[in-house]
């Protein structure tokens, strides 16, 4: 991952003063000491939302952790609270949401002491995102380089010029054939896995050091997925970029993912090194998300289900979320699991915790 | 397979959909002579036959045709060409009680479980309605009817008097199962019916499709992107590309053997779980527009194996293997005396992997 170090210093090549601003800015080294020090480190993260209803535990205690230029999965049902980590990460949350951490650590500096303008200019440039609906995130009534020579501009003084040139590159480096005519269009000219690329470019822009991706290729067709999975994966080994990879199927991430997070009820139920969650999960949880996943293996018998339906979080059962849905529950489980190391980097929080029979 | 056990048949079935000409294209034809105005050919040309009580998968990308042949054979609507047969007669030719049955016989479940239930109505009415405007169930009987047809699909039948709003996705869809279950259809057709479900979901209401077909003895026409959910339901899968059939065979034999380079392009971006870092090896390019669709083979601007003869010559759908005369395959490396990429496609078989 070291070795990638020299392609992300690389990667602002335009702005030749970017390096030195955000040098400014952070007061970070630019040099990263080795590739096992952490790009983000979040303990205990809170998004609540303060509804008429009640308080929302959108997300409840969630701990990541990402090195430099490492892809995690985040893996969880919908209402799992995956979408909303991400947006709390980006501090995306709007009233009624909250969000408290005890620690939120981006690159050496402590997310929470930003003042807004500061995390403006964060967004977009050491971390952005790309949303599940490319239609959505850009801009219909302006064309493609407007988009992207805004995006570049937004974060330095760089000329037009040099933008427009900028914007031609990373088009190029997501894989869009003639980029100078893709430039002149408006999004609504564009297939939807040609909108999701521009909006990983517009993304890829200022070299980010994390990207986070939020289901973008649920609304894509399995082959055009296969083409995002790819260039997502290249760019991504060779920008030294880390990923967060927010999706509902496991099957998807498992083939890109170094690291998987599963979610549940707005916790971190399981986490670990992806061969060994997809070959020895220990949630009874994962078990069920492995093995509802209908193949060719799976015809004529019937699927694996796991009973009932993701729990209102307004109505969470007290104890493990899970417990009303799960083969293992006990007595025990009306009290909260930890999440606890099984072997180093592997975590799981249940009281029955342990492979499938 | 007898003649009789055919519920369904498609005969060169085609689908066009015209713009209709407006004012600036009709005073542009009238100075520049006839135009004719450009259609899309959402099916073009499609010879099925669906046996009375299999699963058949029909898989392909957005924009081949699939969700408009699974409308055209439950009559919503009508083919621009070619022929729908219902046990053996013209749905067109249908009059009258044998239309009738043929419409009630044919129900279908819709992809987006929130914008196909109509959100004023409850689900006694949704489920109940039909059945009793048909008098297949009399109105002082429609409460019984709909709360065994509630248990039926696994729905708690004390939420009868609800709104579809009341529901959750996954109970959604299964309120769509009931209410195409209500008319006793012996065809149901499957657009995405699962598609816009969570995993865990999905596979429970997987799994209440083939119990329904066992207690039933349901047809199924399963209409799907995903060929792992197709997999797992399927007795036989058409692969359709642009309009058209590439590859139909049964499941066991295009998991094993796909012969159709498009096929096997599918199966090797299946995402499937597994260990280790996957090397993503993409099929290049996107489904080419239906308005001016590419001369000769439909697939060969993406095809890997594109040969002169393809780009003029379109390859029609055939038996392929002598030992497996149901596998029909519309390729022209299948005419060749040693298929071109042998080497190639097992590597992409021992990939899509039997257990």
């Amino acid at each position: 991952m070291n070795a990638n170090a020299p392609v992300l210093e690389d990667a602002p090549r335009l702005n030749g003063d970017a390096a030195a601003r955000r040098a400014d800015a952070g007061g970070t080294p630019e040099r990263h000491a080795d590739s096992g020090e952490l790009l983000l480190d979040v303990q205990g993260l809170r998004t609540w939302f303060h509804t008429r209803d009640g308080v929302v535990k959108a997300v409840d205690g969630v701990s990541l952790q990402l090195r430099h230029g490492e892809i995690l999965g985040l893996v969880g049902e919908s209402g799992s609270g995956k979408s909303v980590t991400g947006f709390s990460l980006m501090k995306l949350v709007d009233p009624p949401g909250r969000m408290q951490a005890d620690r939120l650590v981006f690159n050496g500096r402590d997310l929470q002491a930003l003042d807004d303008e500061q995390y403006r200019q964060l967004r977009g440039r050491d971390m952005a995102m790309i949303f599940q609906d490319p239609m959505m995130t850009l801009n219909p009534v302006l064309r493609v380089d407007t988009q992207m020579i805004e995006a570049v501009q937004a974060h330095g003084r760089v000329s037009r010029k040099a933008a427009r040139a900028r914007s031609l590159e990373v088009l190029r480096m997501v894989g869009i054939p003639s980029p100078e005519d893709r430039l002149m269009v408006y999004p609504h000219h564009l297939s939807g896995g040609m909108r999701q690329r521009i909006a990983i470019a517009i993304a890829l822009l200022n070299g980010p050091k994390m990207i986070i991706a939020d289901e973008p290729t649920t609304a894509l067709d399995v082959t055009i997925q296969g083409q995002i999975l790819y260039e997502v994966q290249k760019l991504c080994r060779e920008m030294g970029t880390a990923l967060i990879w927010i999706t509902h199927d496991l099957a998807v991430v498992s083939g890109l993912a170094d690291r998987l997070a599963v979610m549940y009820a707005g916790r971190i139920v399981e986490t670990g090194p992806t061969p060994v969650i997809v070959g020895a999960a220990q949630h009874p949880y994962t078990h069920g998300l492995i093995a509802s996943i209908p193949s060719i293996h799976t015809r004529g018998r019937e699927l694996f289900q796991i009973p009932g339906s993701t729990p209102s979080l307004l109505a969470l059962p007290e104890g493990c979320p899970f417990r009303n849905r799960c083969y293992r529950a006990t007595e025990q489980c009306r009290h909260d699991p930890v999440l606890e190391e099984i072997v180093p980097g592997h975590a799981a929080s249940c009281w029955h915790k342990g492979l499938q029979s | 397979m007898s003649n009789s056990d055919i519920i369904l048949s498609l005969r060169g079935v085609e689908r066009h959909y015209t713009q209709p000409v407006d004012l600036i294209g009709r005073v542009g034809r009238m100075l520049k002579g006839s135009d004719k105005p450009k259609s899309v050919q959402a099916v073009a040309g499609v010879d099925l036959d669906v046996v009375a009580g299999e699963v058949i998968g029909i898989v392909g990308e957005s924009g081949c045709g699939k969700s408009t042949l699974g409308r055209m054979l439950t009559g919503i609507l009508p083919p621009t060409a070619g022929d729908i047969l219902y046990k053996g007669k013209a749905v067109d030719t249908l009059t009258g009680q044998a239309r009738r049955d043929y419409e009630l016989a044919v129900q279908m479940i819709f992809q987006d479980p929130f914008s196909s239930l109509n959100p004023r109505m409850r689900v006694i009415d949704i489920i109940g309605e039909a059945p009793v405007v048909h008098g297949m169930v009399r109105r002082g009987d429609r409460e019984s009817f709909v709360v065994g047809l509630m248990r039926k699909v696994g729905l708690d039948p004390a939420y009868r008097f609800r709104y579809p709003h009341q529901f959750s996705g996954g109970q959604r869809q299964r309120i769509g199962v009931a209410r195409a279950l209500a008319l006793n259809p012996s065809v149901i057709v499957c657009d995405e019916a699962v598609a816009a479900l969570d995993v865990s979901i999905q596979a429970q209401v997987l799994n209440l499709f083939i119990a329904l077909r066992r207690e039933f003895g349901l047809t199924y026409f399963f209409i799907s992107h995903n060929l792992g959910v197709v997999s797992h339901i399927s007795d036989r899968v058409a692969i359709m590309y642009l309009g058209r059939i590439v590859e139909l065979a049964d499941t066991d034999s295009i998991f094993a053997a796909a012969r159709h380079p498009y096929t096997q392009a599918l199966i090797k971006e299946l995402p499937a779980l597994r260990i280790g870092q996957r090397q993503f090896d993409p099929i290049k390019g996107e489904l080419p527009s239906p308005i001016d669709p590419p001369s000769g083979c439909p697939f060969h601007p993406r095809c890997p194996y594109a040969m002169d003869r393809c780009r003029v010559e379109r390859p029609l759908l055939k038996p392929v293997d002598p030992a497996r005369p149901m596998h029909l395959s519309a390729c022209h490396l299948d005419d060749m005396e040693t298929p071109m990429p042998e080497g190639a496609a097992h590597t992409d078989r021992a990939q899509a992997g039997h257990p």
